[in-house]
């Protein structure tokens, strides 16, 4: 009877457990939207001290990105345009807008710990990794899921990655991000999950270059807006100007 | 005594003919490899040492560790004062700044947009004030293809290859884009004052020259450099010296543990050159003994081919009552008169090679398009003292060695048998 019972409880249990891919589905419900703007600090500790910059960014889809930096006075009016896979940064002290790509985009932003690759990359997982469910454990007392995931498409930024997602609010806790040679390139911890707009966001996501040396860096949400009415010519090189 | 011995040699020429020629094409050789691979390594020390090593190097400890790298946040800050106390430590010495850093050269057009780019290969020397060297150093004006040096701030200086590249001419204007020292993106504009050819595929590259007062505002490097270069006076690289001085240095300035001090390096310590110049003396000297060795077994043979023809005279020398050793020591005068003779006209002949190629060199430019290694595109030869008597090492050495080994056979002849052996 006990073991009836058991094997009971272990189906219903295998059940419940969702897909990798039905995993992958609800992080990429929480973490992508039709449009956001997000106002963020970004903390770049270096190797001569600690540096804080800001931005405002705006973003529709996958597809078109604007960020606007705001301090220090260095970084301000510095503007990153995504306008599908092409990103162009316009400079206001030269009053020119450089096109970016190729090995460029994996160059460091602001000597922090992502690349350009990293904030242009804003497709839904499920559309560039096929998941595999690893298992579950427990982090930092929270139950998460482990999947590894592996790149289905050509251009993805990094061919695997090992992700903890939160079995409850299916954020990202955590996550390993490998080259195809099966390098650890890059560390990432999500924390500050707060509730926005019905919906599990985590706030503040600490990078760790695994080549680069020093303590990462830190990139903090402090405000986050979803589904909002963003005009469509910000997202032009000819507005880049203004 | 002599005398005699030479009248013979010039009179009897099948006895010195052939000797002296062998000698004189060995020693032509010998000092041709040895003033031509001296050129080249003496070149390829200068270029480094002008280019990047300088005669001593100050860097940060963690900017020596990760050179490749280039990394600006490691540059040495505070340079003035450290310069201050160099030039006060060290008065003869010229202390010069210098910046590496790399980027991206973007052209715009009529919008202000990428209509193309390339990757900057930047370096950053004092052009500007009045006692800057750098210019007649790196040989500025002469690389010089078209325009002018840079004179005032805003103004660079682009490799020949990336004008024609991109049809860039003198008076464009160009956008660097890059990353300051402490990482953030860094914009500046620059207009093409001169485009220049150094010759050197590596230096040519991508080539950026500004002023260093222009880098250090646009890299956020103020009152830095990524290196500060030391020459000796009259440009002379001094080995001991350089070791004497960097130890001093170091023991004073240097701590390994801290990345941001400053640590000194000597020229051979940097770029390999230290294996380099040891190589340098090795193949000199192998060059000498492989030819004296070559030589010698020619000579030996050629002795032997004279000691039968003067079979008879050396029979007749002996039995008219001349020692053997004496016989011996008349052959070995011989060879060293013959030696001396065709060691001059060796070193003769390599000469009249040599000057010309000294001055004008052999242009080997179109054979380096992929060359990473800093080396001269020209191969010119060296003329130093060593070069009028190296040439009689082995010219001397291996026609005494060829005789003597020859000789030894008259040593085997016995004056019973002479009368037999003469027919007589």
């Amino acid at each position: 009877m006990n073991l009836l019972i058991t094997l009971f409880i272990g189906f219903m249990m295998w059940q419940n457990t969702p897909t990798a891919e039905a995993i992958i589905q609800k992080v990429d419900d929480n973490i992508n939207s039709e449009n956001r703007v997000v106002e963020s600090k970004m903390i770049i500790r270096g190797k001569r001290g600690k540096r804080v910059i800001t931005s405002k960014s705006w973003s529709v889809g996958y597809t078109k990105s604007l960020t606007e930096y705001v301090s220090p006075a260095r970084e301000r009016g510095t503007k990153m345009l995504k306008l599908e896979d092409e990103l162009y940064i316009y400079s206001p002290t030269t009053d020119r807008t450089i096109s970016l790509s190729g090995h460029m985009l994996r160059q460091s932003v602001m000597g922090s710990d992502l690349s350009y690759e990293d904030m242009m990359e804003d497709r839904k997982l499920l559309d560039i990794y096929s998941a595999e469910l690893l298992g579950e454990e427990l982090l930092e007392d929270r139950k998460v899921y482990v999947l590894e995931l592996i790149a289905k498409v050509d251009d993805a930024a990094y061919q695997k990655r090992k992700m903890w997602i939160d079995t409850e609010r299916f954020i990202p806790l955590k996550e390993e991000l490998f080259a195809k040679s099966g390098q650890l390139l890059k560390k990432t911890i999500y924390s500050d999950v707060s509730k926005i707009d019905n919906r599990w966001f985590p706030k503040t996501v600490v990078y760790k270059d695994m080549l680069k040396d020093g303590d990462g860096t830190v990139f903090t949400m402090i405000d986050i807006k979803f589904n909002q009415d963003i005009p469509d010519y910000i997202f032009s090189k000819a507005a880049l100007k203004r | 005594m002599i005398r005699f011995i030479l009248k013979g040699i010039l009179r009897d020429s099948t006895r010195s003919k052939f000797p002296i020629l062998i000698v004189a094409i060995g020693v032509f050789f010998t000092v041709f490899m040895v003033a031509f691979l001296g050129g080249v390594f003496d070149d390829m020390i200068d270029l480094n040492a002008r280019f990047s090593t300088g005669h001593v190097k100050v860097m940060t400890v963690g900017f020596s560790e990760n050179q490749a790298q280039n990394p600006l946040d490691l540059a040495i800050l505070d340079l003035d004062s450290l310069t201050a106390h160099l030039e006060r430590q060290y008065p003869k010495m010229i202390w010069v700044p210098r910046i590496h850093f790399g980027g991206l050269i973007d052209l715009a057009d009529e919008d202000g947009e990428t209509r193309g780019q390339g990757p900057a290969v930047g370096q950053a020397l004092d052009l500007f004030s009045e006692n800057n060297s750098d210019i007649e150093r790196l040989n500025i004006a002469s690389a010089l293809r078209s325009g002018s040096v840079p004179k005032s701030a805003g103004d660079a200086l682009i490799s020949e290859e990336f004008a024609d590249k991109t049809g860039l001419s003198v008076g464009d204007e160009i956008t660097f884009f890059g990353s300051t020292m402490y990482g953030s993106m860094s914009f500046q504009n620059f207009k093409v004052s001169g485009t220049i050819s150094f010759g050197n595929p590596s230096l040519d590259r991508g080539g950026f020259i500004i002023d260093i007062s222009d880098a250090r505002q646009m890299l956020d490097m103020e009152n830095g450099a990524t290196e500060l270069l030391g020459y000796f006076d009259g440009n002379i690289y001094d080995d001991e010296l350089a070791e004497k001085i960097t130890k001093e240095f170091n023991a004073t300035y240097s701590d390994s543990d801290d990345e941001f001090s400053p640590i000194m390096v000597t020229l051979k310590q940097q770029n390999d050159l230290a294996s380099l110049l040891d190589y340098a003396a090795y193949m000199q000297q192998i060059m000498v003994i492989v030819f004296i060795a070559a030589m010698s077994i020619v000579l030996w043979n050629v002795g032997l081919l004279g000691g039968l023809r003067r079979y008879k005279e050396f029979g007749v020398r002996l039995a008219l009552g001349e020692s053997k050793s004496a016989i011996f020591k008349n052959m070995l005068i011989e060879a060293f008169l013959i030696g001396l003779i065709g060691s001059f006209l060796g070193t003769l002949i390599s000469l009249v090679v040599l000057i010309p190629l000294s001055i004008y060199g052999i242009d080997i430019s179109g054979l380096l398009p992929d060359m990473t290694l800093m080396m001269p595109s020209t191969l010119r030869t060296v003329i130093t003292p060593s070069i009028f008597y190296l040439g009689f090492i082995p010219g001397l050495g291996a026609m005494l060695l060829g005789q003597a080994l020859a000789g030894i056979g008259i040593f085997k002849r016995e004056t019973s048998r002479l009368f037999k052996e003469l027919e007589v």
